[in-house]
């Protein structure tokens, strides 16, 4: 069983769904992203997925653009990322997801990519713009290596497309909240319980569910965990906190144990 | 054998495919299906004809180049898109896609735009069938082409600046794309070029043909036999292709030219077929350009339109099948055939299209007093600011 598997299963035992913090790495440098994974862990995420920044990421609002400058112009690259992922494997022990774009595995070859991903402690990828049909060669390759490829699945999605992407998918699915892009809302997406029925119909076997995109207040996740997900992700709202202390690490550092410990919190449902 | 065999599945050999968010995948299902059925409909055809002759102007005249061809000795040919309404060819492709859209049900379109010129057709589409508008446009490509977005905002459309990244057409792409995420229920992407997820490339390869049915016809009808090459400029490709299309299967031999900038030596130029590796951006595995770890980089062309960093996967297919011979020109060298066609034939050619022009000065020796057609995609007076401070003229 995977890192990722075995956790969803020790927090179902648990009784509490699965907290999901996304930072980017080298944001807003090299050296910070280590300490960063280490307080989010602290806080209570339960998995950390570490952008791996693309110049060009059409799936990011304007929240995860500016983090993907801020740490491209840090000096934040594929070889840089993996040597940080080792780095923070040291000393951290939940599932460390890889997020980044089809462009920079393709480049760096995918069966490499994958062995880089499995040699540094990395437990699973997602690829936003690799849909399904595309991704048959990546999830062969990341298989061999024990990496997941964590497909995605949108309120767009028909139940044939989710049944392929469900058949398809490790670790578990991410179900996308809404039409869009990432970003920090105000209000849930109404479509969001819809989206996780429609999973749980579809799945042969039990594929954990994960809600991503606008989440971004401890009331959200709770109602993403109370509509039967297993999972919420929450990104912009983290990297927010990154975006406003840049200046001064301390305030950040705690102001983001603060903030992911309350999130945490509410996946105890 | 070439035409109609591709793309296979959304691809074209190894190039192409649908490298997009999932959200997108069911519209470009639906996109594709809606295409091909009504691409057999013989009453749409018959409409977009129709359009295409009384509305738009089509067919575009082959101009015989007296004064140009003494100049180059070479018997040149312009395939005059530039009088094309709207002043380029991208018409032909912004009429398609919007019939489609609206017999699709959407309401509203967007549009992403370099120099302008696809933006201008997509308004003027959409002011003509009722749609709204939005148009993506990067603020860089906004302050050297201020005449079309002015043109674009006479037309009804709302011109939203892109401030991200480079500030120019990829970046625009990228904020077209995000828009139609957020959007796909109402709004149709109508793309500019052959490039972007399938079915972009097969959909504005087929609407731009049109350019090269015609100049079949009509060089046949003026010279008695096919040309022995044609030469035009290379962006995304949609032009090339459109003339270039129906003639892969005849003996012709095909030029499709690109951005140098100042030099492929330096890292400003906008050519990644000559000097860029294989690569996905914007939804399509093509050629880009991209550092080694796939990051993309930032492109240079004193020609908006051509400032990109990938192409259409058709042209990376025809470039490994060695169909089309891919090469470049400087800006310097296209500012000064600017000149020279304004000068020996009175047309303002659009700097893009000048790219074209530029090469007859770098065609291979054998095609000395052979018959040479060029794809004048578009005028020039939207670059009329651009060419003059490029010559050191205070305006």
């Amino acid at each position: 069983m995977s890192r990722i598997a075995a956790k969803f299963e020790e927090l179902r035992r648990k009784n509490e769904g699965a907290l999901i913090a996304f930072v980017t790495a080298g944001d807003p440098t090299i050296s910070a992203t280590p300490k960063i994974a280490k307080t989010l862990e602290d806080a209570g995420a339960d998995i950390i997925e570490l952008g791996l920044p693309f110049s060009d990421p059409i799936a990011d609002g304007p929240t995860i653009q500016a983090a993907a400058e801020r740490a491209l112009k840090s000096d934040m690259n594929t070889d840089a990322y993996f040597a940080t992922i080792k780095k923070i494997r040291k000393t951290v022990k939940v599932p460390l997801v890889c997020l980044t774009y089809f462009n920079l595995v393709l480049k760096r070859g995918v069966g490499r990519f994958m062995k880089d991903c499995r040699e540094s402690g990395i437990d699973g990828v997602i690829i936003p713009d690799l849909p399904v049909e595309e991704a048959k060669e990546v999830i062969e390759k990341a298989d061999d290596n024990n990496v997941d490829v964590i497909l995605l699945a949108a309120p767009t999605t028909t139940e044939e497309r989710m049944k392929r992407i469900l058949d398809s998918t490790r670790g578990f699915v991410y179900l996308v909240s809404l039409l869009g892009v990432t970003g920090a809302r105000k209000k849930l997406s109404r479509t969001v319980r819809d989206m996780i029925n429609l999973a749980k119909k579809s799945a042969k076997k039990n594929v954990p569910t994960a809600v991503g995109f606008g989440i971004s207040s401890s009331k959200h996740v709770r109602e993403v965990i109370e509509s039967g997900a297993d999972g919420a992700i929450v990104g912009s709202a983290i990297v927010d906190i990154i975006a406003k202390n840049i200046v001064n690490e301390k305030k950040m550092l705690r102001d983001m144990h603060n903030f992911v410990a309350k999130l945490k919190d509410a996946t105890r449902t | 054998m070439y035409i109609d065999k591709f793309p296979v599945k959304g691809r074209f050999n190894g190039f192409g495919g649908q490298f997009v968010p999932e959200t997108l995948m069911p519209a470009l299902e639906e996109l594709e299906k809606a295409y091909l059925k009504l691409k057999k409909n013989e009453k749409f055809r018959q409409k977009l004809d129709r359009y295409l002759r009384e509305y738009a102007g089509r067919p575009t005249p082959l101009y015989f180049a007296e004064r140009l061809s003494e100049h180059a000795g070479m018997k040149v040919y312009l395939k005059r898109e530039d009088l094309l309404m709207t002043g380029a060819h991208k018409l032909n492709n912004t009429l398609g896609q919007a019939l489609l859209a609206k017999h699709m049900g959407k309401t509203r379109v967007i549009a992403e735009t370099g120099a302008g010129q696809h933006g201008v057709a997509t308004a003027t589409v959409a002011a003509m069938l009722g749609l709204k508008c939005d148009i993506y446009m990067g603020t860089v490509d906004m302050e050297r082409q201020r005449l079309n977005v002015f043109r674009m905002r006479l037309l009804g459309a709302r011109v939203i600046p892109v401030k991200s990244g480079t500030r120019t057409l990829k970046d625009a792409v990228n904020e077209a794309l995000r828009d139609w995420t957020a959007n796909v229920k109402t709004t149709h992407y109508l793309l500019g070029s052959v490039v972007g997820p399938h079915p972009y490339p097969m959909m504005v390869r087929d609407f731009q043909r049109v350019i090269g049915k015609e100049t079949k016809e009509q060089i046949i009808k003026a010279e008695g036999r096919l040309p022995d090459a044609i030469i035009a400029c290379v962006g995304g490709g949609s032009n090339a292709i459109g003339i270039f299309y129906d003639f892969l299967d005849d003996p012709v031999e095909l030029f499709g030219i690109e951005a140098e900038g100042r030099g492929l030596k330096t890292c400003m130029h906008a050519a990644p077929l000559c000097a860029g590796s294989e690569g996905v951006l914007h939804g399509s595995h093509t050629y880009v350009m991209q550092d080694k770890f796939g990051q993309i980089l930032p492109t240079h062309s004193i020609s908006a339109g051509l400032d990109y960093p990938g192409v259409g996967p058709e042209h990376a297919l025809m470039k490994l099948r060695g169909r089309v011979r891919y090469d470049s020109v400087t800006d310097e060298e296209a500012i000064e055939a600017f000149k020279l066609l304004s000068e020996t034939e009175g047309i303002l050619p659009a700097l893009e299209s000048a790219h074209a022009i530029a090469y007859l000065k770098k065609m291979p020796r054998k095609f000395r007093d052979r018959l040479i057609v060029i794809n004048l995609s578009g005028r020039g007076d939207k670059d009329v600011e651009v060419a003059a401070k490029a010559t050191g003229v205070e305006m």
